[in-house]
């Protein structure tokens, strides 16, 4: 039984620290919310932290590793989430072997992956390492987590070459989808001209915006305890990260009720609307 | 002070100032290739190949990927001394 529609989407940024592993869960967790069964899975080889802010780190048993090297299956591997139904957690190993991510045993998890998820998150370490490049080179999109702020675009717009030269679609002359997540946004920085704007970032980086998740003392709060921000308590980064899954679903959203998103969210659409 | 303030850039915001670096380090970072490292190799291969046939200057070859939305472009631009002749001269 084979789910032809199933999505493998990376979510990368090529710098540590822009919120990754937070995107990740966010987006994993609202797409289960929603009714698709999705797995996310841990690329960082050795400094697995997914299962933290999923906060299910204390039910690893087995992880990617030993499930490439036939340790252990995937039904044995994966962690249900107990809050949510469709939403399981693929764990990094903690083993310092960098070459335990083969070619032939990630393609073949992926591909058993498939057999039964709707949306396989693949949350990628930083950097253009192996780890990086096995995350992002079976993906059918991409996610480009971006702050607004030098080294971070920097740093995507590399990543957005290594997209568009070592994935398997661009070696195929497939096209890889890419779509610009800007995080830690803050509004009152921009108009004081403190800070680069969305409209700076995507000159720049020259890919489709998915959407803007603000500075936000939610999201801390949210890791803290474990709890993909999607799940908890009503916040302005929750409704961003609502918004930009409804886009990457390609469903109409319309403008935030909350003023000054208002604002810019109706910017984004227009730009959304016009021919890609 | 006055003198910055003259040129306008003493009221320059820092948004606009990494704006700025950022188009120039990111336009630098695409010409060199970044993520393609066969780049400085294939050229040197170009010019052995172009070499064979054509007279050529090797500071006139220039090999260049850029990226334009979704996809890349490879630009060659080779400047030869004499065009005509040494079309002729490859063609026969």
């Amino acid at each position: 039984m084979t789910k032809l529609e199933s999505k493998i989407i990376v979510v990368t940024s090529g710098k540590g620290g822009v919120g990754k592993t937070t995107s990740s869960a966010a987006i994993g967790a609202e797409l289960a919310l929603r009714g698709h069964k999705t797995v996310v899975v841990d690329f960082d080889i050795g400094l697995r932290n997914l299962d933290l802010i999923m906060g299910c780190e204390r039910r690893v048993i087995y992880d990617f590793v030993n499930v490439i090297q036939g340790d252990a299956n995937l039904s044995q591997t994966l962690i249900k989430d107990k809050r949510i139904e469709n939403l399981y957690v693929l764990p990094a190993s903690q083993t310092r072997d960098k070459d335990a991510l083969t070619t032939e045993g990630v393609e073949q998890v992926l591909n058993d992956l498939r057999k039964e998820f709707a949306f396989i998150i693949c949350d990628s370490p930083a950097g253009i390492e192996r780890g990086a490049l096995m995350a992002l080179y079976f993906a059918d999109e991409a996610v480009i987590v971006t702050n607004p702020e030098v080294s971070s675009v920097r740093d995507s717009d590399r990543i957005i070459g290594v997209l568009n030269s070592r994935s398997r679609k661009a070696e195929q002359n497939g096209e890889l989808k890419k779509h610009l997540l800007i995080t830690r946004y803050m509004l009152n920085r921009v108009q004081r001209g403190e800070m680069l704007s969305i409209e700076d970032v995507q000159d720049i980086l020259a890919i489709p915006l998915l959407g803007v998740i603000p500075e936000s003392p939610s999201v801390l709060n949210a890791s803290n305890n474990g709890i993909p921000i999607t799940l908890d308590a009503n916040s302005d980064a929750k409704r961003a990260y609502q918004h930009a899954v409804s886009e990457l679903l390609g469903e109409k959203t319309g403008a935030l009720n909350n003023k000054g998103w208002t604002k810019i969210f109706g910017g984004l659409r227009i730009f959304n609307r016009s021919p890609a | 002070m006055s003198l910055l303030k003259f040129l306008g850039l003493s009221n320059r915001k820092s948004a606009q100032i990494a704006r700025e670096r950022l188009q120039i380090v990111v336009s630098h970072q695409r010409m060199e290739g970044g993520d393609v490292e066969f780049l400085p190799k294939m050229r040197n291969e170009l010019i052995t190949v172009i070499s064979k046939y054509i007279k050529i200057d090797k500071d006139q070859i220039n090999v260049q990927l850029l990226r334009n939305g979704s996809c890349s472009v490879l630009e060659l631009n080779i400047t030869l001394p004499t065009p005509q002749e040494q079309v002729a001269k490859e063609t026969t």
